[in-house]
């Protein structure tokens, strides 16, 4: 198989990182967003219960 | 597996690609059959669910239908490369690794089950792990690859988010959210196989033995009148408990009847035959796309009237 031109694999490796940062910055926000939930769920038990009422 | 894995050739992966991955389409009806389950169960036992948790619980669903459908990707990547129909998905296009794709759905599935028992119960978290569990390994690791009745028993995975949906309102599963378990399990038969009627020789080439390859497309076409028959009545039970109303009994008679009719006009067709007129096939696709917006608008109805307050039994509650 032929070399790669120099250039051609810098460029590949600058894609290789922009799609790596990308799905970093994705994972990061995911992984934010699930300790908030986990913080509202357990807020929420704590001020009423399990959060659910019966309505007579 | 099979040994035709095709090399993808390598691409990097969108945010499209990921959400791809999850099945949205599959992930938009059980979100919606699930969500119509939480509030029809709060609309009749009178229980009420903080509208957070609430949120939350249906996000759990989400996730775990997305979680399952990244699993079934994973898995089934090497015919996925074969079949033209699939041969785009975000792991046979090269866009996302396998072995990604399968942390993915196992990561998703653990935090939608954990979510869901944060915000609701144990039984409605353990629901949804069966439910993915079902899809993922039952039916895509074993049924698919094994017999003609595997959509008619697999199937059973994506009737259960109603089911969820009211254990995570009441803790329990009356006979009101099996009832809308048995509307979604007697339904994906005619729907999948009006779509496999389509798709058979791409099935065929990868040796995946849906009715149309094993039995003739003449067999499909019977089935699906078959399970239409079946559906329409069961789609009429909540009549009978008190679930549906009045709307819910307008749209289901109407709605079983257009069905109805689609199943009887393709069992009399040739669709899915060798000599298939193109008239047919069109049939067989139109059908598809009704059994999409059947489901949609029968539990759409169920969803009107309970959480608009326009729910008026036949029979008393």
């Amino acid at each position: 198989m032929a070399e790669m031109p120099d250039s051609a694999v810098s460029q590949l490796d600058a894609e290789a990182l922009k799609a790596r940062k990308r799905r970093n910055l994705w994972l990061g926000l995911a992984l934010v967003g699930f300790v908030a939930l986990v913080m509202v769920t357990t807020i929420i038990r704590l001020h009423g219960g399990i959060g659910v009422s019966e309505r007579m | 597996m099979t040994d035709a894995i095709v090399t993808p050739q390598k691409r990097y992966a969108t945010a499209a690609d990921y959400v791809n991955l999850m099945k949205p389409r599959i992930m938009m009806l059980v979100v919606f059959t699930g969500f119509a389950g939480l509030v029809a169960a709060s609309s009749m036992t009178g229980v009420v669910i903080h509208p957070a948790m609430a949120a939350i619980a249906t996000l759990a669903v989400a996730l775990g239908s997305g979680a399952a459908g990244a699993i079934n990707m994973w898995y089934d990547s090497d015919i996925d490369a074969v079949m033209s129909r699939t041969s785009t998905r975000p792991i046979p296009s090269g866009a996302v690794p396998r072995d990604e794709a399968l942390a993915l759905g196992l990561i998703m599935s653990g935090v939608s089950v954990m979510l869901m028992w944060l915000a609701s119960n144990w039984l409605a978290a353990g629901l949804l792990a069966f439910s993915i569990f079902y899809y993922g390994v039952i039916y895509t690791m074993w049924l698919k690859r094994a017999t003609p009745q595997n959509i008619v028993i697999g199937g059973g995975a994506g009737a259960f988010p109603p089911v969820i949906g009211w254990a995570a309102v009441t803790g329990n599963m009356p006979l009101d959210a099996w009832i809308l378990f048995a509307i979604i399990f007697f339904w994906t038969p005619p729907h999948f196989w009006a779509l496999s009627l389509l798709a058979h020789k791409e099935y065929a080439k990868v040796s995946v033995p849906m009715l149309p390859v094993t039995h003739g497309a003449k067999v499909t076409r019977s089935q699906i009148l078959v399970y239409t028959l079946v559906l329409v009545p069961v789609s009429l039970l909540p009549l009978a408990t008190g679930l549906g109303g009045w709307i819910y009994g307008a749209a289901a008679l109407g709605l079983g009847a257009a069905f109805l009719a689609y199943a009887i006009r393709l069992a009399r067709s040739g669709a899915g035959d060798a000599n298939a007129s193109g008239t047919d096939m069109k049939l067989a696709k139109n059908t598809f796309v009704f059994s999409i917006l059947y489901l949609f608008a029968l539990f759409g109805a169920v969803l009107v009237e309970h959480a608009a307050g326009v729910h008026f039994p036949l029979i008393g509650t």
